[in-house]
């Protein structure tokens, strides 16, 4: 293993930096309505419904009339509420969620017009690191936008955000682990690269489970909403939130719904690489990169309309008792197989 | 000496205790049914009726909006302004104010006929003790229940109204649908 653990071999300029910040983020970004246009027709569909289809064709332009309602709304706050942090708090969780954004590959280095051009934000050597890093400042988001409503609510949900998100967060970086050990490279470039014999879900079957399972957990999505739960808690953390500052809340979530997609899609499916030796030109790697990703996310919104919230004291012990032994196990196998069969 | 029970006796089926790794494992196993589940139903279709474009069909003797009848030959009312359909009412919205008919002013083909006949749809019921009363079929049921309004006071039907032919709004149900 060389000590270097990525090495970029070419020199962009700092205009297409710029550009590619800014291509990256419009693309996720657009997603974003798409996608919860999506997750409401797709569960209508799970319970024999329709789905919203009234507003443009198909309902395809709901998101656009529930955005203008929402920007439109007068901005308001608790008078408990503490407001620097009230307004802080949501750009946090959008900040770090379109941050973790910058690392993922969509594509290889392309020469475009002469110009090398890697189709990711940043290679970066910490690779998966960053994304932890994200996550977990991501939590003060939660947790401060919770703190600072000044309701009884919120606090409680922020209370739960605080407890489920370092109990998964530990199992999630511990599943990855395995990854990194048979990739011998924290880049994630580096880490498609070396899938090029074998998707990685293969051999670390168990560990894309437990990371599948801890990404539930991290992105407060079904069946681990209980920082949200809005049956027992009333919506949680943003009980109190409205208008644009909600708007920012539910970009976040689905932002970071579709950041743990394409890190799963980087880490265990092999990125922007084709089974069976196909091998497409290069402008075709993001489409791919964006097919697999949206897989799983329909895989998300099936499992939410399928799986009922998990109680809190199971949620726990799930975590601390199950996940985290599991992934322990994981990598302290893989170090072992690696040892040997080196 | 332990304790035999009867023949008779119940088994009582338990739920596996709710363990850590056991209950795990069984619960990935339910969650894979649980998808199976889910995705039947899209499979399935969707159940949903477009209510304003399309309706579910009424039965012939569903009982909607009230109509007042004419003789087909003559063209006169059947209603002779007798109020046994008001004495019925449980709701007492219907309102009846009759008057005699005359050679040169004839309207119904009894002695009286009903010069007000208002039915306040805001309080009606729609019990049909009205239609049972009649003596002379003059008011039935029929089949309209699209009848909100803004005003409560558009929903007073006056006698002009509920002779008129209804617009044609709600499906009937075919034989053996």
């Amino acid at each position: 293993m060389s000590p270097q653990l990525a090495v970029v071999q070419y020199y962009e300029p700092w205009w297409i930096q710029i550009l590619k910040a800014v291509v990256i983020f419009a693309i996720i970004l657009q997603l974003q309505p798409i996608l919860i246009v999506g997750e409401r027709k797709l569960l209508g569909r799970f319970q024999g419904r329709y789905g919203p289809n009234r507003v443009g064709p198909y309902g395809l332009a709901t998101p656009l009339a529930d955005i203008i309602k929402l920007a439109t709304k007068e901005q308001f706050r608790p008078d408990t509420s503490i407001g620097w942090m009230f307004a802080l708090a949501p750009v946090i969780s959008v900040l770090t969620a379109v941050g973790a954004l910058a690392i993922i590959p969509f594509g290889d280095t392309q020469d475009i017009f002469g110009t090398d051009v890697g189709l990711y934000g940043l290679d970066v050597s910490i690779g998966p690191l960053f994304v932890f890093a994200m996550g977990a400042v991501a939590f003060y988001g939660i947790m401060l936008g919770g703190f600072s409503s000044g309701s009884k609510y919120s606090f409680l949900g922020s209370m739960r955000a605080a407890a489920q998100l370092i109990s998964y967060e530990v199992s999630q970086g511990l599943a990855l682990v395995g990854v990194v050990m048979t990739a011998q490279t924290l880049s994630l470039t580096e880490i498609v690269h070396a899938q090029q014999g074998m998707w990685y879900f293969i051999p670390q079957f168990l560990g894309f489970l437990i990371f599948l399972v801890a990404s539930f957990a991290e992105t407060n999505r079904a069946p681990f909403d209980l920082v949200e739960a809005d049956a027992e808690i009333v919506g949680g953390y943003f009980t109190e939130y409205g208008g644009t500052r909600f708007t920012s809340y539910l970009f976040a979530e689905y932002i970071n719904m579709c950041v743990v997609s394409l890190i799963m899609v980087t880490v265990f499916f092999g990125g922007w690489l084709l089974p069976f030796g196909i091998n497409p030109p290069g402008w075709v790697d993001p489409f791919i990169v964006l097919g697999k990703t949206s897989f799983f996310l329909i895989f998300f919104i099936w499992i939410r309309a399928t799986l009922p919230r998990l109680r809190y004291d199971q949620l726990m012990s799930f975590g601390w008792k199950i996940l985290l032994p599991l992934a322990t196990l994981n990598t302290l196998v893989t170090a072992i197989i690696l040892v040997v069969t080196d | 000496m332990s304790w035999h029970p009867g023949a008779d006796h119940v088994e009582v089926m338990r739920p596996p205790a709710p363990g850590a790794a056991g209950g795990t494992y069984r619960a990935f196993a339910e969650t894979l049914r649980g998808l199976k589940t889910t995705f039947s139903r899209v499979v399935e279709g969707v159940h949903t009726l477009q209510y304003p474009e399309q309706k579910t069909p009424v039965y012939p003797r569903f009982r909607g909006r009230h109509r007042l009848h004419k003789f087909e030959d003559t063209d006169l009312e059947k209603c002779v302004g007798c109020s046994l359909c008001a004495a019925a009412c449980p709701a007492d919205c219907i309102r009846v104010v009759a008057a005699e008919n005359t050679p040169e002013h004839r309207v119904s083909a009894g002695e009286r006929y009903a010069a007000v006949y208002e039915i306040n749809l805001s309080r009606c019921i729609f019990c049909g003790y009205c239609e049972v009363a009649c003596p002379f079929d003059a008011i039935t049921m029929g089949n309209d229940y699209e009848m909100s309004d803004y005003q409560r006071s558009d929903l007073i039907f006056t006698k002009e109204m509920l002779l008129a032919e209804p617009v044609e709004r709600t499906p009937l149900r075919a034989d053996g649908e």
